[in-house]
């Protein structure tokens, strides 16, 4: 009996001290399958830019940080049910995110792009190199129209719950069939597989599927940017966390006038992806 | 709770039990098939033929359900010989590689479930029957499978709602079943909570149907 007493006395003082020192960390969630942006390495360990700019900003906050990791599709969810405090994985700030978390200022932008396998009809399509949907404007309208006869009754496969489902489900390039999936690595099989006509997703994310794999991926169409696709990427966090959105964006200012944003952004997209 | 989110995901979650009845039918199907031949080849004498039909049933129920789906859909999908055979029509479309894989699944146990059937049918039965002049094909259509279905319905209805909430693994290979659906709703919702109520009722409400279902038939064979 008095063994038992021990043991259970133990494990609680064990559990306090582990939720006490923990108190006052910063937890930041982060999905770890999407890289550039953030994965992991072949030990397990989280790395990519964001999990770099994370350390970063918490130097600066002057705060201690726990990263910890989440799937993509309950990253929102699971940063209102308190699991952690403020979301760095890649999120672009879009309107229908900001109704239920608010965000920092960016800290980078990336382009998305539409890809294919080598030898796809869909390559050499006759658009510019690039769109900005917020312009608007009779170049992006003429892009679009390109891409909506282009990508008629074709298979286009993306990750859920992102941009780049809005945008294919926004009807802007018309009626494509529209697959999801659970991360981007899925998406990148099915389409070297042949499941998927096309793919859209954030260019680096490709680039560096190709690149890795081997696989003949190529990009195709304009890049996309405004609209649908957010204005840049910032930190997520709690809409009642006014504090701590202060804090975060006291650090990236700083962060950004001393140029850590764009170093580190450049070590890990191969350019300058800071904002 | 959003109780307005809750009524307006109703009608898009009941669309959806469609294909998810579809998925469940089909497997079931199909399963029956494959169960009834392997238990057929487990009660076989032949040392091979049993192992062979041992080692599916082994195989099949000892690996979890998601590894299998995914094997058969993101696996057989890397293999590019595969990719150049007629089988890649098949297996192209995650519709058909997840009833593959639910057959196959379903189909294992089905197996143990029809040979433990066949297996406590008294031989008094049998020997009764053949003392009457009955051929043996006869004894097994009409004496044998009868009581082996009649033996088995419980725990067959049993893997019947096991395979329902199985098919909930559809949504991981891009399929709009229940569960894709509540995921897709709650992917520009963010809340979980309101959307998995309704699509967990919608289950339960299957699983409702079923029971009482295979409750009838119990009634409908016994011997009473």
């Amino acid at each position: 009996m008095n063994i038992i007493k021990k043991f259970s006395l133990g494990l609680l003082i064990t559990l306090f001290l582990t939720i006490s020192a923990n108190a006052d960390k910063i937890k930041i969630g982060t999905e770890g399958a999407y890289p550039p942006w953030n994965s992991k390495d072949a030990s397990g360990k989280l790395i990519g830019f964001e999990v770099e700019l994370a350390w970063a900003l918490c130097r600066y906050m002057g705060k201690q940080c726990v990263i910890v990791e989440q799937d993509w599709d309950g990253m929102i969810p699971a940063l209102i049910m308190r699991k952690f405090d403020a979301i760095m994985a890649g999120m672009s700030i879009t309107a229908e995110r900001q109704k239920a978390i608010s965000f920092s200022q960016g800290y980078a932008d990336e382009v998305a792009s539409l890809a294919v396998m080598k030898g796809s009809s869909l390559e050499g399509m006759d658009t510019p190199e690039g769109i900005n949907l917020s312009l608007g404007g009779s170049d992006v309208k003429k892009a679009l129209k390109t891409l909506t006869g282009a990508l008629a009754g074709k298979t286009v496969c993306v990750q859920t719950a992102t941009i780049h489902q809005n945008f294919l489900d926004s009807g802007d390039v018309g009626k494509v069939n529209v697959r999801t999936y659970k991360t981007q690595d899925e998406v990148n099989l099915d389409l070297a597989a042949g499941r998927c006509d096309a793919a859209l997703a954030a260019a680096v994310a490709f680039n560096d599927y190709a690149e890795k794999s081997g696989k003949p991926v190529v990009l195709v169409g304009p890049t996309f940017s405004g609209g649908a696709f957010g204005n840049g990427v910032g930190v997520g966090i709690r809409k009642d966390d006014t504090e701590l959105l202060k804090a975060f964006n006291k650090a990236i200012n700083q962060a950004r006038k001393d140029g850590v944003i764009s170093r580190i952004a450049t070590k890990w997209f191969g350019f300058d992806a800071s904002m | 709770m959003d109780l307005e989110l809750m009524s307006s995901s109703i009608p898009k979650l009941l669309s959806a039990t469609v294909v998810t009845l579809k998925l469940l039918s089909l497997s079931l199907f199909f399963g029956l098939f494959i169960g009834l031949l392997f238990a057929i080849l487990r009660l076989n004498k032949n040392i091979i033929i049993n192992k062979f039909a041992y080692g599916y049933s082994y195989v099949f129920r000892g690996t979890p359900l998601l590894v299998q789906i995914f094997i058969i859909y993101f696996g057989f999908g890397q293999i590019e010989y595969l990719r150049s055979t007629i089988l890649w029509v098949i297996l192209k479309e995650p519709y058909w590689c997840a009833i593959i894989a639910f057959a196959l699944n379903t189909g294992a146990y089905t197996s143990e479930i029809l040979r433990s059937a066949f297996q406590t049918i008294k031989p008094g039965f049998i020997e009764a029957a053949k003392s009457l002049g009955i051929k043996n094909k006869i004894i097994f259509y009409k004496i044998q499978i009868p009581i082996a279905i009649k033996q088995s319905l419980p725990a067959y209805g049993n893997e019947i709602i096991l395979m329902l909430k199985g098919t909930s693994l559809a949504s991981t290979v891009t399929l709009m079943d229940v569960t894709g659906v509540a995921k897709y709703i709650i992917s520009t919702t963010f809340k979980p909570i309101e959307v998995f109520i309704v699509a967990g009722s919608i289950y339960l409400f299957i699983t409702f149907i079923i029971h009482n279902l295979i409750k009838y038939l119990e009634k409908k064979f016994s011997y009473q």
